[in-house]
């Protein structure tokens, strides 16, 4: 039998039923569920007078609408709140896990998942959210869905596919000082494209995905969406394992050992064949900063805002301009010339303790530029947090005139009141550089933790490794 | 969901790559708990000159007159020609609602983001995926030619301009089958319940940690 690569092995210990023409009925071990994508579910549900399959796969948190601030006031925002309470009573009413707003569990969904343990190797994870891809950093299968699977998924366990291509993305080679996860996930999109994985599963291997550290594999995986792919994944080591150990929702004892067993086959085999491989080389990879609107309109930061008469074809020219006109950018500025309005440094792509503790590295015994007019620091969790300020990080960002708020989504989407005002641009740790993504007119410049607190020092964006 | 079979429609063109879901429908919508009524906030950023809100009245907002659906020629289109990479970013369902409440059962592309296109199939809209060459060529076509329709036979899995031109598409068998009969996932997957216990007593003696 031919090597089987890690996603034919997750793919393979799910399999429920197989139609003759390859659509399968996949088993779904964790159900993460939030407020925005699940309303509707629910309610179809009701309607068709359906119960949950098994609630005890079910984990809820309300994290895209929830304040940073004030969290004793509640949500001032009527139609945010009813989304929250109508998950509150949802999750009430049909018997699954809540972490509610005030839970000091209460979180990013994708932060808390593996924080918690309810994340775990081997298994198949969906969420009504995109980056549920972050979760693959495990070794797990993991899959964004939307609300019709949502439901689905609540009524049978299970989910409709068919298999994707397998893609392998090795990263060989060690990764310069000041480069991080982040420069990885950007280096590659702006390699292969926001459309490169579509239609594929994709693997992250080699030796610098190796030696990142768990967060660091999971800021990787959460932007496995931003090339297209559904799901991104790495292999087990134990890295991957010792993370487990002691987490609420993980096995204890003779279990743990017993599921580390498993985990550790959770590789792809030596002779293992993929649909299509890309390699990068670690060494040449440079902190990286999007220009443009979409995650692939990226340079390093010693280079230029391109020019769209360099560009490849007619579609892409004309994308080239219209990102240009909106960003407020003029072809061959050099990047470490833009001045930033604002800095966010949170969101399920980088508001882990690591994230927190390379900004907070930055910023100590410095100030935010007179130009910047917030510079927000919005931890992933609650329990991010308390770590946080058990480690003195709270104090050094406000000290360095940054604001230190509550758990949650916040200004990546702009669905809660934090989100930029037209015009104003932003140095942002967070995934998606759209149009009006963090707030209508708003400009998003996509960079690591560091990168975003040097900006927020210098007033501009400043390569972190001459910092 | 309605079933999908044949469609004769106006056709509206949206000439821009990687139309991602923020711009289908923005975020401030998707703080709705109900699945209709996303229409008139269908690209709220391009087609309105103001900042739209949930529960704002849409009718005496200042249209942006650029933008394409809101010229006279494509009022009432129902079939939306577009370029790559259609769809992509979240997995919002919110813009599958907002195409097909705002008109649009078909979506002409050279490709789409693997869960937006999935989406579609559960909300009644047909994505059709086609060569880059030909979608170009209908780009020009619609462009020079006022009232270009196209009529869409899910059931033969053909295009057909208005000259008379048969362009096939692929389409998933088992996708094609439910969308043709309006049919309901959930109630397929249940005829399996058998098989989903079973497999579930099987992983519980071999990975209990999971249960």
């Amino acid at each position: 039998m031919p090597g089987r690569t890690l996603y034919d092995k997750l793919w393979d210990a799910h399999v429920v039923h197989v139609e003759p023409d390859g659509t399968t009925l996949l088993y779904i071990d964790r159900h993460l569920v939030h407020e925005v994508t699940s309303p509707q579910a629910f309610e179809g549900l009701k309607l068709a007078g359906r119960k949950p399959w098994r609630t005890s796969s079910a984990v809820a948190v309300p994290d895209h609408n929830v304040p940073t601030t004030d969290r004793n006031q509640g949500i001032a925002d009527p139609v945010s709140r009813l989304q929250v309470e109508t998950l509150d009573a949802n999750c009430a009413e049909f018997g699954i896990t809540e972490f509610k707003m005030n839970d000091i569990r209460q979180g990013i969904v994708h932060v808390i998942g593996p924080e918690e343990g309810l994340t775990l190797p081997g298994m198949t994870v969906v969420c009504g959210d995109s980056h549920t891809s972050t979760h693959g950093a495990f070794g797990a299968l993991a899959h964004g869905i939307g609300t019709s699977e949502v439901e689905h998924v609540m009524a049978t366990q299970c989910l409709v596919q068919k298999k994707s291509r397998a893609m392998r993305i090795r990263v060989e080679g060690e990764l310069g000082r000041g480069v991080t996860a982040k420069d990885v996930a950007l280096a590659i999109i702006g390699e292969i494209g926001t459309a490169g994985g579509t239609g594929h599963a994709v693997e992250f291997a080699g030796s610098a995905i190796r030696g990142l550290s768990m967060e660091g594999r999971m800021t990787l995986c959460n932007m496995a969406i931003e090339a297209g792919a559904r799901a991104g994944m790495v292999a087990v080591d134990e890295k991957t394992i010792e993370y487990f150990r002691g987490r609420p929702y993980a096995p204890k004892g003779e279990m743990f050992d017993q599921a580390a067993a498993y985990w550790k086959t959770l590789v792809s085999d030596a002779d293992a064949k993929f649909d299509a491989e890309v390699v990068l080389d670690a060494a040449k990879i440079k902190p990286q900063v999007t220009w443009g609107t979409s995650p692939e309109m990226v340079v390093t930061v010693d280079g230029k805002v391109p020019n769209p008469a360099d560009a490849s074809s007619e579609v892409k020219k004309h994308d080239w301009e219209r990102a240009l006109q909106y960003m407020g950018l003029e072809a061959g500025t050099p990047i470490e010339q833009i001045a930033i309005d604002k800095v966010f440094i949170g969101s399920c792509t980088n508001s882990r303790i690591e994230d927190l503790r390379e900004a907070a590295a930055v910023v100590k015994g410095r100030h935010k530029a007179a130009n910047v007019k917030l510079a927000m620091v919005v931890p992933g969790s609650g329990l991010v947090k308390q770590q946080a300020e058990e480690e003195g990080l709270d104090k050094v960002f406000l000290e360095a005139g940054f604001e230190w708020r509550e758990p949650g989504c916040s200004m990546c989407l702009a669905m809660n009141a934090d989100r930029l005002e037209p015009g104003e641009r932003c140095a942002s740790t967070s995934n998606r550089n759209f149009e009006g993504r963090q707030g209508a007119g708003g400009r998003t410049h996509l960079v690591s933790p560091a990168m975003a607190a040097a900006a927020g020092i210098a007033g501009h964006f400043v390569d972190v490794r001459k910092f | 969901m309605k079933p999908f079979a044949k469609l004769d429609g106006l056709v509206a063109p949206l000439d821009r790559a990687n139309v991602d879901t923020d711009a289908i429908i923005p975020k401030q919508f998707l703080k709705s708990i109900k699945r209709s009524g996303f229409g008139p906030n269908l690209f709220d950023e391009w087609r309105y000159l103001d900042v739209g809100e949930p529960g704002k009245s849409n009718h005496d907002r200042p249209l942006n007159p650029d933008f394409v659906l809101n010229k006279p020629r494509y009022q009432g289109a129902s079939v939306l020609l577009a370029r790559e990479n259609f769809g992509c970013g979240s997995s919002r369902e919110h813009a599958p609602w907002a195409l097909e409440d705002y008109g649009f059962r078909a979506i002409i592309a050279p490709s789409f983001a693997d869960i937006f296109y999935n989406n579609c199939f559960k909300n009644g809209i047909l994505p059709i995926v086609l060569d880059a060459a030909i979608v170009d060529r209908l780009f020009r076509q619609c462009e020079a030619s006022e009232g270009y329709a196209l009529t869409v036979d899910l059931d033969k899995q053909t295009v057909t301009t208005p000259t008379g031109e048969t362009i096939a598409f692929e389409v998933d068998a088992g996708r094609k089958y439910r969308l043709l009969n309006g049919l309901d996932d959930i109630g397929l997957t249940l005829l399996q319940s058998d098989k989903i216990k079973a497999y579930e007593e099987r992983r519980k003696a071999e990975a209990p940690w999971l249960f």
